[in-house]
Formats: C-alpha cells, sequence, structure tokens
C-alpha cells in the first residue's frame, strides 16, 4: 500500500561546501527578534537537512545569540539534527498499534538488510533508519515511512521490498 | 511596604523583594544552594522551596515575590521531605568522592547536606558523567556538577561570551561549551570567573601546587616566587581574615616559610610596566602629534583573560594592544637574565613561580612567546586559592607569622604597583608618571588620585589638559588626553565596538579581564560578602596611600635596572625581553 505525500522542497546534496548564501534570507527574517530561535532552526534544517556547524556560526555572527546557546537548543529538542541525514529518512512507527503487531521484527530485517542501526546513515547517503513515537496511521500498522511516502501492513519481508524498490 | 507572614512572624519586606531576602531580613534563613546574592537567581535547584498558604504548588523563595497577606511556611514538613527528597536527587548522580575534591569543606553542596540533616543516600545510579576536561587554565570535572548554572550566568550574563551552557537533555545533559568540545578549543578567555561562582568542585583552576612543591624539594633548583598586587588583600580570607584585610608582610613571611629561595614581588615589574607602557605611549602620542602614522588607542595588555579574548574577538584590533608582557612576565624574564647573571646562577637551574589572582596567567605562562633564551619566562602559576592550599599543606600558622620585607633587587615597589590589583590602577599609575615626564610636575590632583577612574564602574572615562610642558615635548602644549578605563569583557566589547566602528574617542585604554580588576580575578578566594569588592578595593588603595613612594619612576631600584642592564624604557634590551607579540585566534574553534 503506498500513499503519496507533498514532496520535501529543497533537496540539497549532502556532500560538498554548506552554501551559507541558501540561508541568508531565511537569518534576515529574524534579525533583532528576541523569539523564534526554534522556528529560526527549524527552517535551516530544512535546507540543509540538519543543523551544519558553519550554519550555526552564520547564525551567531549575525544575530545575538552565542554558538553555546544555539547548540543548548539544538541538542534539547529530539527532531533537531547535528548530523547530516540521508538522502530519504525511514521513519519506523514504534507506537502502541504498530508495537503490538511486532513492528520490532520488521525494525530487525530492515537492520539486517541496510546494515546499519537505528538512527544511522548507509554509507552511501540514501537512507536514514529512525524509529519514531507514532506516524498517526495505526489502522495500517505496523507502518513506516520512506522519504514522504507511507508504507502500512508491513512483514519484514515486504518492508525490505519496499526499499528495494523504493523510487520517489 | 508589604506585610506578610513567614513562620507566625508578621514582617514587612519592599515591595519586589523575594521571600529569601524578606525572611533574611528578619531573621529567617532559608536554605539555598544555586541562588547567589547579586549574581544569580535562576530557581534551577529548588532546595529553597517554601510553603505559601493558598498556593497549588511549593514556591522557591529565590524567585517569588512578597505579596501583601502571603503567609509562609519555611519549615513544615512537607518543606523538609521536599528540601531532602531534592538533595538526594542532586547526590545520585554526583561524584561522592568528598574526602579526594579539592573543595572538601568548602563545598556547599556539603554544607547544605549538613544543614538539611539527609541520613541516606538512597538513589544512588553511579555518575552519569565521568568527563574531566583539563585545559591549561581551567579544569572541568561534569562528575560534579549540580547544574545550578552560575557558571553560564558568569559566562554570558556578567562577562558576555557564553562559552558555557547546557548541552543535550536528560542524563546526557552537561553544562559545556557548544557540541560539548573541551573548553580549551572553545574560544574561553580563561578569565576563571565560572571557577569562582562554582559551588562544588566541577570548576576550578588547572593545577600546578606539584609542579611547584617539586621545584622546592629539589635542591639543585633556585625557586623564585612573586605576587601580584590584589593577592596581598585576599589571601588572608583564606585564614580567617575580614574580607578587605592586607596581609602583605605575612604572606612574605609564608612564602618563604615554605621553602622558596627569593620571595621578589610583581610590584615591582609593575613599576616597570608603567616606565614600558608609557613611554610606548608617549612613543605613540608623538607619532600621532607629528602626522606620523600612529595605531591610537593605546590598549593596556596586563590581563591575559583580556590578551586572549581580543585574539579570539577582535583580531583586527590586536595592533592597538600594548606590546608590554604582562608585569609577572617581565619579572620572569628579568630573574632569569638580569638576576640570574648577578648571582651566578643558569637560568635553566631557576624556577620561577607567579601568585596571581588569576587563572588566565596559567595559560599565558604556557604561550610559546614567553620564553627568552630558551626558558620560559614563568615555570608555574599559582592561584591566591591554591598559594593558601600549600601554606596550609606545609603547616605554617599563618596568623602567627611575623611581618616580613620582599628580597632586592626585584621586591621594592611604589604606591602605583599597588593600585594594579583594581580597575583604573594601571591607568592612574601611567597618568601618575607620564604626566611628570610631560610636564615635569607632580599630577595635581588630591592624594595623586584620577578620581574619575577610581570605583568600580562598568566604564570609566578622564580627560587631563596638558599646559606649560616641558620643551621636549611642547607638542604636548595644550593637547587633552582622553582615557577610559574598564573592567569585565562585556565592557571591553563596547569599547572594542566603538574602536571598530571608528567612533573611539580615547587615546588610551585600560582593560582588565574580570569584573573590578584583579581584586575580583578568577583566582582569588570565593567569598560570601556581597561588599567584597569595595572592601579589597579600599585595602589596595590605602596600601598606594602608606608608600613614600607612589610614582613607578621613583622607584630607585627601577632606576638601577635601567642604569646597569636595560639601558632605557623600550631600547632593544626591553623589547627583547619585556615585549611580546599576539596571534589571532578568531579561527581557534576547533
Amino acid at each position: 500500500m503506498r500513499i503519496k505525500r507533498i514532496i520535501r522542497p529543497n533537496e540539497v546534496p549532502i556532500d560538498g561546501a554548506i552554501d551559507l548564501h541558501l540561508i541568508e534570507n531565511v537569518v534576515a527574517k529574524y534579525k533583532g527578534k528576541k523569539e523564534g530561535l526554534i522556528a529560526l532552526l527549524q527552517e535551516v534544517q530544512t535546507v540543509y537537512t540538519y543543523l551544519p556547524k558553519p550554519a550555526l556560526e552564520f547564525i551567531e555572527s549575525e544575530l545575538n545569540y552565542t554558538l553555546g546557546e544555539l547548540y543548548a537548543v539544538a541538542t534539547f529538542y529530539a527532531q533537531f539534527k547535528l548530523k547530516p541525514s540521508g538522502k530519504y529518512s525511514i521513519k519506523v512507527c514504534k507506537g502502541t498499534a504498530c508495537h503490538v503487531q511486532n513492528v520490532n521484527a520488521v525494525m530487525d530485517e530492515m537492520i539486517d538488510y541496510l546494515k546499519i542501526e537505528d538512527g544511522e546513515t548507509t554509507p552511501d547517503g540514501k537512507y536514514t533508519l529512525e524509529s519514531v513515537s507514532c506516524l498517526g496511521c495505526c489502522s495500517l500498522a505496523p507502518a513506516m515511512m520512506i522519504g514522504e511516502e507511507t508504507f502500512g501492513k508491513l512483514t519484514g519481508e515486504s518492508a525490505v521490498t519496499y526499499i528495494k524498490n523504493f523510487e520517489p | 511596604m508589604i506585610q506578610l507572614t513567614i513562620n507566625n512572624k508578621k514582617i514587612s519586606a519592599a515591595p519586589g523583594s523575594t521571600i529569601l531576602e524578606a525572611a533574611k531580613q528578619n531573621g529567617i534563613i532559608i536554605p539555598s544552594l544555586c541562588y547567589m546574592e547579586g549574581v544569580h537567581k535562576f530557581g534551577s535547584c529548588r532546595i529553597c522551596s517554601v510553603e505559601v498558604e493558598g498556593a497549588r504548588t511549593l514556591q522557591i523563595a529565590c524567585m517569588a515575590e512578597v505579596r501583601e497577606g502571603m503567609v509562609v511556611h519555611t519549615n513544615s514538613k512537607k518543606v523538609q521531605k521536599t528540601r531532602k527528597v531534592l538533595y538526594e536527587l542532586m547526590l545520585s548522580d554526583h561524584s561522592k568522592n568528598c574526602l579526594s575534591c579539592v573543595r572538601n569543606q568548602s563545598c556547599e553542596l556539603q554544607k547544605l547536606g549538613d544543614i538539611l540533616g539527609v541520613g541516606e543516600n538512597r538513589f544512588d545510579t553511579g555518575s552519569a558523567r565521568e568527563q574531566l576536561d583539563i585545559s591549561p587554565s581551567i579544569t572541568r570535572d561534569l562528575s560534579k556538577c549540580i547544574f545550578c548554572r552560575r557558571c553560564v550566568t558568569a559566562c554570558k550574563g556578567i562577562q558576555g561570551i557564553g562559552i558555557l551552557d547546557a548541552q543535550n537533555r536528560g542524563f546526557d545533559s552537561v553544562i559545556a561549551p557548544a557540541m560539548d568540545r573541551p573548553i580549551n578549543s572553545a574560544k574561553c578567555a580563561f578569565c576563571g570567573q565560572c571557577t569562582v561562582v562554582c559551588p562544588v568542585g566541577a570548576l576550578k583552576e588547572t593545577d600546578h601546587i606539584e609542579r611547584v612543591w617539586e621545584a622546592i624539594n629539589n635542591p639543585e633548583i633556585r625557586v623564585v616566587m612573586q605576587p601580584a598586587p590584589a593577592v596581598r588583600v585576599a589571601l588572608g580570607e583564606m585564614f580567617g581574615y575580614p574580607v578587605g584585610t592586607s596581609v602583605t608582610g605575612q604572606m612574605a613571611a609564608a612564602m618563604r616559610a615554605l621553602g622558596v629561595d627569593d620571595v621578589f614581588d610583581t610590584n615591582w615589574a609593575a613599576d616597570l610596566t608603567i616606565m614600558e607602557e608609557g613611554t610606548e605611549f608617549l612613543h605613540r602620542a608623538i607619532d600621532a602629534l607629528s602626522g606620523k602614522k600612529a595605531v591610537l588607542p593605546l590598549v593596556s595588555s596586563c590581563s591575559p583573560g583580556w590578551i586572549k579574548y581580543i585574539e579570539s574577538y577582535f583580531p583586527q584590533l590586536i595592533p592597538n594592544l600594548s606590546s608590554c608582557k604582562s608585569p609577572h612576565m617581565m619579572l620572569g624574564a628579568l630573574a632569569k637574565s638580569y638576576y640570574a647573571e648577578s648571582i651566578d646562577v643558569a637560568p635553566e637551574k631557576m624556577y620561577t613561580v607567579s601568585i596571581m589572582p588569576c587563572t588566565a596567567k596559567k595559560f599565558e605562562a604556557g604561550r610559546e612567546e614567553m620564553v627568552n633564551n630558551g626558558v620560559p619566562n614563568v615555570d608555574a602559576v599559582l592561584t591566591t586559592r591554591e598559594l593558601g592550599q600549600m601554606i596550609k599543606q606545609a603547616g605554617i600558622d599563618f596568623r602567627s607569622l611575623k611581618e616580613e620585607q620582599f628580597d632586592d633587587p626585584l621586591g621594592q615597589s611604589t604606591g602605583a604597583a599597588d593600585i594594579f590589583g583594581v580597575t583604573g590602577g594601571v591607568m592612574e599609575a601611567a597618568i601618575r608618571t607620564v604626566y611628570v615626564i610631560i610636564t615635569g610636575r607632580e599630577l595635581p590632583f588630591e592624594g595623586l588620585h584620577v578620581a574619575p577612574i577610581v570605583g568600580l564602574d562598568q566604564i570609566k572615562e578622564a580627560t587631563l589638559k596638558l599646559e606649560n610642558v616641558l620643551p621636549d615635548y611642547k607638542m604636548f602644549e595644550g593637547f587633552e588626553v582622553k582615557v577610559a578605563v574598564t573592567s569585565g569583557l562585556a565592557g571591553a566589547k563596547i569599547l572594542m565596538d566603538q574602536i571598530m566602528a571608528g567612533t573611539s574617542p580615547y587615546h588610551f585604554i585600560e582593560v582588565m579581564g574580570c569584573p573590578s580588576g584583579c581584586i575580583c580575578g578568577g583566582g582569588q578566594p570565593r567569598s560570601e560578602d556581597p561588599d567584597v569588592r569595595t572592601k579589597r578595593l579600599k585595602a589596595l588603595y590605602s596600601e598606594d596611600e602608606s608608600k613614600v613612594l607612589r610614582q613607578s619612576h621613583l622607584n630607585p631600584s627601577i632606576a638601577a635596572v635601567y642604569k646597569d642592564f636595560l639601558g632605557k624604557p623600550c631600547g632593544h634590551k626591553s623589547h627583547e625581553l619585556l615585549h611580546t607579540h599576539y596571534v589571532d585566534r578568531s579561527s581557534e574553534n576547533e
């Protein structure tokens, strides 16, 4: 079962230097404001898929934050990532419904196939595997998302097949 | 005034005051931990929780303001139980090797346990953080951190740097530089203000005591010791003297009793610094007045925390810095040349120890620029606290010591040198001498004090008009010298931003890295007295006023070193031994 979701904007290649021009406008919006740091970091993360150090240093130099403060927020919230994610994230639901439908066994098969642990990225930079609390589609349990697409009623075998055949 | 009841006692308190303050003024002590009067009010430890009738939850007394008709219980069963549990939770992942901790018996957490009467340790989970971060100046032991965040306030709120902050979440939380990196790689100025406010053993100076004992106990080595001006007005606090007691003579006696061979005085080198830095200012001012290229304002360079800050954050302004080494470095350089030659000791066999109110001086001593003839100018730097520790270790009864003098030839000093230890002091000392050089007359101020730059304000300024100058200095006739003085890095940033913007009206700026100057430096004894700054300041000014000679150029042993060894101020030999250069550290964030 495949459900098409909105395509993520601004796909940025993981490799290569960080182009700070991409966030100039974003950061400029927050100049002189005291609030909105989380929203700013979210926008920056959308651009790069994670929070690269040069980007945080750029924010430090442009706005009234210290690097320590920026990392304090970035490391507190699970939503912020400090390492580049894979091009597509595989979000495996570990919510109650998926749990009772044995999602752990599904996860184990994916770990075996991808040869990475939960939270890690494949060496080719294509996938990041992560478990999440609830995707909100309990009727499809056990469920996962690859990129912006959702897959449900998984078995270990079908999950691996979906990964093998995944093209956005 | 607001009327309220605390523990059935009717009291009145000023509007806006907290329950904690109101209670204290009425003789009721509420136990607290993270709160630090006048410094840190954050409410992170919650130990000062009290019961307020009608409130849904316990209130924290250090944050909650008094209200009309409030009824507070500071010692109810519920409060007692809560405090104990809070304390036990703090202990749950605190490293409990108290007996081998530098803060044993001076630890605020330990004291609190005594007050609360906690008899067991129910939630021992072992230490979550076993990290030890040893930098040249500051050592962080994260297994002892209790997350009071006083250091964050000192670093971000007071000094305006913000190296330290809370990182990560839950059991992974640490108070650390960005990305949880070692402090040595985070553009830390090493001012050590965090080590003064830390209630436990999590932040402290990096130990130099062992290496100094080794040198003292080695008969082959000649140990030279020198204390900074501010040490003499604070060391006494470690031996029960009231804050603001000057113990100069006993300190000299104690250093001798430790087994040190030569007891010199950094004050001597402070006089020398005035000769060098005053001359450097004259040269730059003369160049500027005669239309030549000159970098002004000249900015003082005695404070190594300040130096590391400007190197890291304002590298473009390095040309403004005086090239003078800080006074203890000058003394070290001359001890291992001028003095070593005179007593026929090889410089390699001499070990120079500085007693400093400062943690940044430890880093400074390790700088590669601070080396002459292959030997470091200063081999070890002890903080005032460490010297006190050594005196105790050696079994010296400090309070019964008779006053003694410093040794010649690097021991005599003038009053101008004493005030080097307080904000405004270096500038005042420089003005006293430079004014005489230009006009041939003494400074026409009462008590030789440049009143506008005396005191503890963050930024102070003064203008001095030069009239009836000596013929050699006629370019200064009618010239108005504008000077500024600041202490603490937040104030320094304001003055440096002015220079960057091209709006700085000053010719000479004195910066000390710590608020109030060295008297409240990062290596000074921790004090609970809220008036500690004023008291130590007064003590230093009375040291100055008690001296017969109060202007650096009148110091006979300074005149002798120029005559016999250095030649003239800012001459060839001075440049080799007493001056230095600086490095751009703006990219050292790795």
